[in-house]
C-alpha cells in the first residue's frame, strides 16, 4: 500500500494549495484527528455491528446494501442475517440481505421530537469529514437547558440525544477561561470531563468511536477499499507506454531540423 | 484494402479529407509545450461524451431520484464509480485544458489577423463549454448543485423589466425544481453537445483553411516553399500526420497519467473537482452558509461579487467573459508572439495570469474585508489590462504618460463611486491600502516602458521560424 499512498500525497500535494473544506462548520471547535484505516476489516466490522446497534433505529444507510457490505467486510450473508439485520418483512421474515439498509422510523413524528428527522448517514463520510464524525462522537456534554439534556461542541444546539451516554458516560463541560486581558478571542477552548463514568472507559469509547467513524467514512465512498490498485497498475501501463511513445516520437523526428 | 479505399474514394472524398487534415496539412515545425491542449481538448471532449453516454442509461432526471441514481451508479452499477469520476474529473480537465490553450492563443497572438474568426468560434466554444457545465452540475441533485444554479438564474433576475419574467422562462417555475432539472438534462445531454461537436468542426475547419500559429509568430505560408513531401509546401511546415500525431499521443500519454492519478487516488481533489457539500441531497429550506461554485468558474465568481450593485455586478461578470471575444480588435500590434514584443507586454500578460488564479482563489474562499477589496481590486485590474494592450498595440507612438494619467483618473472615479460612508475602520483602510494594486499595475506596464527604453523596444521578427 506504500506506493498507493505515495501517489495520493503526490497528487494532493501537488496540485491542492488550500482545502475549501476548511470553512465547513464545526462550531468552532477544533477537530481531532480520527486516524482510521478503512483497510482494518476488524475495525470495520465492529463499526457495523456499532452501527446497526446504536444508530440504525433513527439513522439510514439508505444507499448501502447489506450484502455489499459483507462482500467488502469478509462477512458471509448468513453472518450479516443473524447479526446486522433486526429488520423484518410484513410475514416476519428478516429483510432480505439485497435489500438497502433503511429502518422504520416515521419521519414526521421523527421530526416532532428531535426539531428535525435524523439524517441519512450515507455519505456523511463525505460531507463531512472523519475528524468531524469522531470529535462529534466524542463532544457530548451534559447540558439541562437542552430538549434532551445534551449538547456538543462541534454541532452546538444538535437535537440528538446522546445515544452512546451508557457507554461514554457523559461529561462536563467547563468553559474556556477567558485569559488575563479579558480577549475570548484568545481563550483558551473549553474543555470535557466525564464525571459520571459508563460501562466503558475513556480508551475502549475512543476505540467504539473510531470503529463507528472508519465504518461511515467506508460506506460513504465503498469502492476506495479497491480504486488505488487499480490505480497503481493503470499507471504502470501508462509509464511503460510512455517509454515507447517517446522512443516512437524520437525515430519519427529525427530527420526534422 | 487499395481496393476498397478507392471504391470509397469514387463516392466520397476519404482520401482528400485525409490529405488535406492530416497527411498533406502541413504545420510549424517549431510547436513546443503549449500546443498539446487543442488535441487533448478534443480527447477530453470525447471523454466526456462517451462517459456520459453510459452515466445517461443510469441516471434519473427527477428532483425525487436524481441523487439517489448518482450514488445508485457509484455503488451497484458495475464500473459506474469509475465512469462517473471520469466523467467529473473530466470536466475539471477540460477547463484547465481550455485555459491553457486560451492562454497559448494569448502568448503567441493566434487570435491575430486571418485567425480572428478561429478565435471568435474558439470563444464561442468557451462560452457553450460552460454552459454545458453549468447545467451538468445541477444533474446530481447536492445541496451545492442546487444553490450554486441558484445563485446563477437569480443572476438574470436583475436584468431590469424583463428578469424576473425571464428568470421564470428559464428555471420553468417560480422556484428550481423539477421541469429545471429535465430541462436542463435535455441541455446537457442533447442540445449543448451538438453545439459543441458542431463550433469543433468548424474550429477545426478555419483553422486548417489559415493554417497554424506558431510559437515565433512567422506565417510559414508566406515563407520560402517547398520541402522533402512537396514542392508546394511551405519549407517550414510539415505534414501533421505522422509528425504531430505521434507527438500529440506523447502529450496524450501524460495528460493520462494525471486523470487517471486524480481518478483513482484523489477523486475529490480535496473539494476543488468534488464539493464535499455536494454529497448533501438538495434542501431548498437549508441555504448553506458558505455557497461556492466550481473552481473553474471562480474567477468570474468574484467579478461578480466585487460590484455591490447586483446588476451591475452581472453586466461586470459578463463584460469580463465578453471582453474576451474583443482582443482581436483590442490587440492590433501586428508582431504576434510574445517573444518579439516588449517587455512591458511580458509585464502585462504575466499580471493578467496572476490576477486570474487570484480571482479563481478568492471565489472559493469566504469573503472577508481584506478578501472583498482584493476581489475588486483584481476585477479592475483584470479589466484594465485589455486598455493597456491596446496601448500597447504601437508602443513606439504610445502617449504613455497620457494614458497613465488617464486610467489611474479611470480607477479613482470608480473608487470615488464606490467608497461609502458605510465602510468599517477595517475596509478603509483596505480601501487605501490596495489601492496600490492597481497604481503600481499601471506604473510596471506604462510608465516602466516610458522611462526605460529597453522595456519598450521591440526585437526584429525573424524571417522564418527558429527550430
Amino acid at each position: 500500500m506504500k506506493l498507493t499512498q505515495l501517489i495520493s500525497t503526490l497528487v494532493l500535494s501537488a496540485s491542492v494549495f488550500i482545502l475549501p473544506s476548511s470553512v465547513s462548520a464545526n462550531g468552532g471547535a477544533e477537530l481531532q484527528s480520527a486516524n482510521i484505516d478503512i483497510h482494518n476489516q476488524a475495525s470495520l466490522q465492529r463499526g457495523a455491528k456499532y452501527f446497526v446497534n446504536y444508530c440504525q433505529g433513527c439513522h439510514s444507510l439508505k444507499f448501502s446494501r447489506y450484502n455489499r457490505i459483507a462482500l467488502d467486510m469478509g462477512l458471509t450473508n448468513d453472518q450479516v442475517i443473524e447479526n446486522l439485520i433486526f429488520t423484518r418483512d410484513v410475514k416476519g421474515n428478516p429483510t432480505k440481505v439485497g435489500n438497502l439498509m433503511t429502518n422504520a422510523l416515521d419521519k414526521e413524528a421523527a421530526a416532532k421530537w428531535f426539531g428535525a428527522p435524523p439524517p441519512d448517514l450515507s455519505l456523511v463520510g463525505r460531507s463531512r469529514s472523519a475528524d468531524w464524525i469522531y470529535t462529534y462522537l466524542n463532544s457530548f456534554y451534559a447540558d439541562p437547558s437542552r430538549p434532551m439534556g445534551v449538547n456538543n461542541l462541534v454541532f452546538p444546539n444538535v437535537g440528538m440525544p446522546h445515544v452512546l451516554a451508557g457507554l461514554q458516560g457523559l461529561a462536563t463541560l467547563h468553559e474556556a477561561k477567558a485569559d488575563e486581558h479579558g480577549d475570548a478571542h484568545h481563550a483558551a477552548a473549553p474543555t470535557l470531563s466525564i464525571e459520571e463514568p459508563g460501562s466503558l472507559t475513556q480508551t475502549e469509547y475512543k476505540a467504539v468511536t473510531r470503529d463507528l467513524t472508519n465504518f461511515l467514512v467506508y460506506v460513504a465512498e465503498p469502492v476506495q477499499l479497491h480504486r488505488k490498485t487499480y490505480g497503481v497498475w493503470v499507471l504502470l501501463f501508462l509509464g511503460i507506454f510512455f517509454i515507447f511513445a517517446y522512443l516512437l516520437k524520437k525515430e519519427y523526428w529525427k530527420d526534422v531540423h | 484494402m487499395s481496393g476498397l479505399v478507392q471504391w470509397i474514394d469514387d463516392r466520397f472524398p476519404l482520401t482528400k479529407v485525409w490529405n488535406e487534415h492530416l497527411a498533406q496539412y502541413y504545420t510549424p515545425k517549431n510547436f513546443n509545450f503549449w500546443y498539446f491542449f487543442g488535441s487533448l481538448a478534443m480527447l477530453v471532449l470525447v471523454i466526456q461524451i462517451i462517459s456520459g453516454i453510459f452515466l445517461t442509461m443510469h441516471f434519473k432526471p427527477d428532483t425525487g431520484m436524481a441523487f439517489a441514481s448518482v450514488e445508485y451508479i457509484m455503488r451497484d452499477v458495475p464500473g459506474g464509480w469509475f465512469i462517473r469520476y471520469m466523467h467529473s474529473t473530466g470536466a475539471s480537465a477540460f477547463f484547465i485544458i481550455i485555459y491553457l490553450h486560451m492562454f497559448r492563443g494569448l502568448m503567441y497572438g493566434s487570435y491575430k489577423g486571418k485567425r480572428q474568426l478561429v478565435w471568435l468560434i474558439g470563444m464561442a466554444l468557451y462560452l457553450a463549454l460552460m454552459a454545458e457545465a453549468f447545467m451538468g452540475y445541477l444533474l446530481p441533485w447536492g445541496q451545492m448543485s442546487f444553490w450554486g444554479a441558484q445563485v446563477i438564474i437569480n443572476l438574470f433576475q436583475t436584468i431590469p423589466v424583463i428578469g424576473d419574467d425571464l428568470s421564470i422562462w428559464i428555471r420553468g417555475d417560480f422556484v428550481i425544481s423539477d421541469p429545471t432539472l429535465n430541462r436542463f438534462f435535455a441541455f446537457h445531454v442533447i442540445a449543448v453537445p451538438l453545439v459543441l461537436v458542431m463550433l469543433v468542426f468548424i474550429h477545426i475547419v478555419a483553422l486548417h483553411a489559415v493554417g497554424s500559429n506558431n510559437p515565433d509568430g512567422v506565417e510559414i505560408k508566406q515563407g520560402p516553399k517547398g520541402n522533402r513531401w512537396s514542392d508546394k509546401a511551405p519549407t517550414d511546415g510539415i505534414p501533421f500526420h505522422p509528425y504531430y500525431s505521434v507527438k500529440d499521443i506523447l502529450g496524450v500519454v501524460v495528460f493520462l497519467m494525471i486523470f487517471f492519478a486524480i481518478i483513482f487516488f484523489a477523486p475529490e481533489m480535496n473539494g476543488y473537482f468534488l464539493e464535499h457539500a455536494n454529497f448533501e441531497p438538495a434542501n431548498p429550506l437549508k441555504t448553506p452558509e458558505h455557497i461556492a461554485p466550481v473552481w473553474y468558474f471562480t474567477p468570474f465568481y468574484t467579478v461578480l461579487r466585487a460590484v455591490p450593485d447586483p446588476f451591475g455586478g452581472t453586466l461586470a461578470m459578463f463584460g469580463a467573459i465578453i471582453v474576451l471575444f474583443l482582443l482581436p480588435w483590442i490587440d492590433k500590434n501586428p508582431i504576434k508572439s510574445m517573444r518579439y514584443r516588449n517587455r512591458a507586454n511580458k509585464v502585462n500578460l504575466a499580471w493578467f495570469v496572476v490576477v486570474f488564479i487570484i480571482l479563481g482563489y478568492l471565489g472559493v474562499m469566504p469573503v472577508t474585508d481584506v478578501f472583498k477589496e482584493l476581489g475588486t481590486r483584481m476585477t479592475q485590474v483584470y479589466f484594465l489590462f485589455f486598455a493597456v494592450l491596446a496601448i500597447h498595440s504601437r508602443p513606439k507612438e504610445a502617449k504613455y504618460a497620457m494614458w497613465f494619467v488617464i486610467l489611474v483618473a479611470f480607477v479613482a472615479i470608480t473608487d470615488y463611486l464606490r467608497l461609502d460612508p458605510s465602510f468599517s475602520a477595517e475596509q478603509t483602510s483596505q480601501f487605501w491600502i490596495q489601492l496600490s494594486i492597481p497604481v503600481i499595475y499601471l506604473a510596471m506596464t506604462l510608465l516602466m516602458p516610458m522611462l526605460n527604453a529597453s522595456c519598450n523596444a521591440e526585437k526584429p521578427v525573424p524571417a522564418r521560424v527558429t527550430s
